[in-house]
């Protein structure tokens, strides 16, 4: 009796180990599932803009174009000259020193005042806006919307031009003050 | 009003008069041992009485967490907040295309995604915005901090696909761009990607909700809900973070000492009351004080609850298994005798940190600072009259 058991017990131990292996299988390099894209349906959806410039289109803007545009199709929910509303209010670069904001909770966030790098501008209404109509500007009208409201932040001249060299060269005034995460690691108090 | 057998009776009959026979408006019978019940049916609903709502304010609902049990939140009861609207996304057309900084750029079908090895895990997502912070005293549960909910997700991970993409040694982060009419894009490290980052396309043992990111979504445990991309439809590998406007205009923290902080994923541990709490009403007696608590930094140590306004802590009993990056289940029992009293919970989680005060993060963080990664401990006021209302306390 106990020596049947114990030869039942080897030969289980020997079956687990056998099939074991073979159930939990090394995963494969690859396992070939999915196909390659093509450069033609990258391309067709590849619309982000690094802060350096990389992903910008052929295309050139200046903000008296843009102005046109924004009136047309912005003004409506950003207010005539981006100070008004009832949407995100895009202008605006006070306090012309500092960054007040944890102070100040009246301060609103503009792209002069808050956002750290140009790029996002384009980037953004490029995919995103106007939201009634997302996708529907072409490149030449994101690069004027852009000149636009960067010169109405005070941030490029008047007849500067936006364009795939230009656009990632304008200085951020708020970049200085952004710090990527550096909480301490817990349990110290992480604010 | 006491309800009688006529007017039970009526009730049936005028519903029977006017044709509507719908199970809804069907009256309970009066004795459901001497009549049949309804038949079997294809799709279960929930009790006729039980009607758990999410609370609709603009582009977001938030979860209802006073009325739920346990850990897991309903699909129907997650939370949403999009940017867009939610897409309406055919799976036959569904692809997602990796490209970028890898050897070989591919477009996997939902068909695809589902043919490599799955995951479940049991995970909570909280969106970075979940404190009403200028909560009034008729403020429940759901309305304070209903913006974080519990599911099962299952998908793939994010590191089986990258695998089969070739990741380049140059790349660190990789950019997630759903297909929404937002078309939302954050920036991932590329650490956190291969290491418990999901494409999900699953929750609570079927499909993703289309508010959820149907038919496929980023998961990205213990970390802010915007950053889960949903509907992702594109994840492009690179070197850099691509600062796109939800990493910089918004979901960034001013601070007290005149910076920003960007990129701050990590949602810290934070409890919450769910009962009692407004609008209910205690009688003297023994309560079971219950609740949940989470934390992205793993499992939630332990919960404390006070009494008596913070004067005094009691470790409050966890319901096992606790899990980790998941909200956690909490009870305490209590005598409560009558008079007022001011009940409060803080969470320590498995990193010994402990959930601050509002006093505490206000002093870092300045009484402008954005609404994001807001985890005071918040309580509720048990008035004599039993009456239970929000324990406001002022933002600034
Ligand atoms: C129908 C109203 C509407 C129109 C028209 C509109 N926007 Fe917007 N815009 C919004 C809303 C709403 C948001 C905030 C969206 C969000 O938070 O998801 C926004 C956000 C923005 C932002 C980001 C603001 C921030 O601080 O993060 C920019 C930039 C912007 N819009 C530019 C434009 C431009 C340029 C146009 C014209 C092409 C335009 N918008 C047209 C409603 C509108």
């Amino acid at each position: 009796m106990r020596r049947t058991a114990t030869l039942w017990g080897a030969t289980i131990s020997v079956t687990v180990a056998v099939t074991g292996a073979a159930l939990f299988a090394q995963a494969p390099a690859r396992f070939g599932f999915g196909r390659p894209a093509t450069p033609q349906e990258i391309a067709a959806i590849d619309i982000d803009v690094m802060p350096d410039g990389r992903g910008l289109p052929p295309g050139r803007g200046t903000s008296a174009e843009g102005a046109v545009i924004y009136a047309a199709k912005c003004a409506q929910c950003h207010g005539k000259t981006g100070t008004e509303g009832p949407n995100d209010i895009l202008v605006g670069r006070e306090p012309r020193t500092g960054f007040q904001f944890a102070q100040n909770p009246k301060l609103p966030h503009t792209i002069g005042n808050y956002w750290p790098y140009a790029t996002t501008v384009f980037d953004y209404v490029r995919r995103a806006m106007p939201p009634t109509a997302p996708g529907s500007l072409t490149d030449d009208e994101v690069y004027a919307l852009t000149a636009f409201l960067l010169h109405a932040n005070e941030l490029i001249a008047v007849d500067a031009v936006m364009d795939q060299s230009t656009l990632a060269r304008v200085v951020m005034p708020a970049r200085q003050y952004f710090v990527p995460e550096s909480r301490p690691a817990p349990p110290k108090p992480r604010p | 009003m006491k309800v009688t057998r006529r007017d039970l009776l009526a009730g049936a009959a005028g519903a029977v008069v006017l044709g509507k026979t719908t199970r809804a408006q069907t009256r309970t019978p009066v004795d459901p041992t001497k009549v049949r019940g309804t038949p079997t049916s294809a799709m279960g609903q929930r009790a006729r009485t039980a009607t758990p709502q999410r609370l609709v304010r603009g582009n977001i609902s938030s979860t209802p967490h006073q009325d739920l049990m346990g850990i897991i939140t309903p699909s129907d009861l997650h939370f949403e907040r999009h940017h867009a609207g939610v897409p309406e996304i055919d799976p036959a057309n569904y692809s997602l295309l990796i490209h970028g900084m890898v050897d070989r750029p591919m477009v996997f079908s939902l068909a695809d995604l589902k043919r490599f090895p799955s995951v479940s895990r049991i995970h909570f997502l909280e969106c970075s915005g979940n404190l009403g912070r200028v909560a009034g005293p008729e403020t429940t549960p759901g309305l304070l901090a209903g913006l974080t909910s519990t599911s099962e997700w299952t998908g793939v991970k994010l590191a089986t696909l990258l695998k089969e993409v070739g990741v380049q040694p140059k790349a660190t982060w990789l950019l997630a761009e759903g297909s929404d009419a937002a078309v939302l894009t954050r920036s991932v490290p590329m650490a956190k990607a291969l290491d418990d980052a999901l494409i999900a396309y699953g929750q609570n043992g079927e499909a993703i909700r289309p508010e959820q990111g149907y038919p496929a979504r980023l998961f990205l445990p213990g970390w802010e809900g915007n950053a889960s991309v949903k509907w992702l439809r594109r994840i492009e590998v690179s070197d850099a973070p691509f600062m796109t406007r939800e990493e910089t205009s918004k979901y960034t923290e001013p601070f007290a000492n005149g910076t920003a902080r960007m990129f701050s994923f990590q949602m810290d541990a934070r409890s919450l009351i769910t009962y009692p709490a407004f609008p209910n009403t205690l009688e003297p007696g023994w309560v079971e004080i219950k609740g949940i608590a989470w934390t992205g930094a793993g499992k939630i140590r332990r919960v404390e609850v006070s009494t008596n306004g913070g004067a005094t802590w009691a470790a409050a009993e966890l319901q096992e298994p606790v899990l980790s990056m998941a909200h956690t289940r909490f009870r305490h029992l209590w005598n409560w005798t009558g008079g007022e009293a001011v009940i409060m919970s803080r969470a320590v989680d498995g990193t010994g940190y402990v959930q601050p005060t509002r006093a505490e993060l206000l002093k870092l963080r300045g009484p402008g600072t954005a609404i994001y990664h807001m985890n005071p401990i918040t309580g509720w006021v048990v008035q004599a009259t039993g009456n239970v209302i929000y324990k406001q306390e002022p933002w600034g």
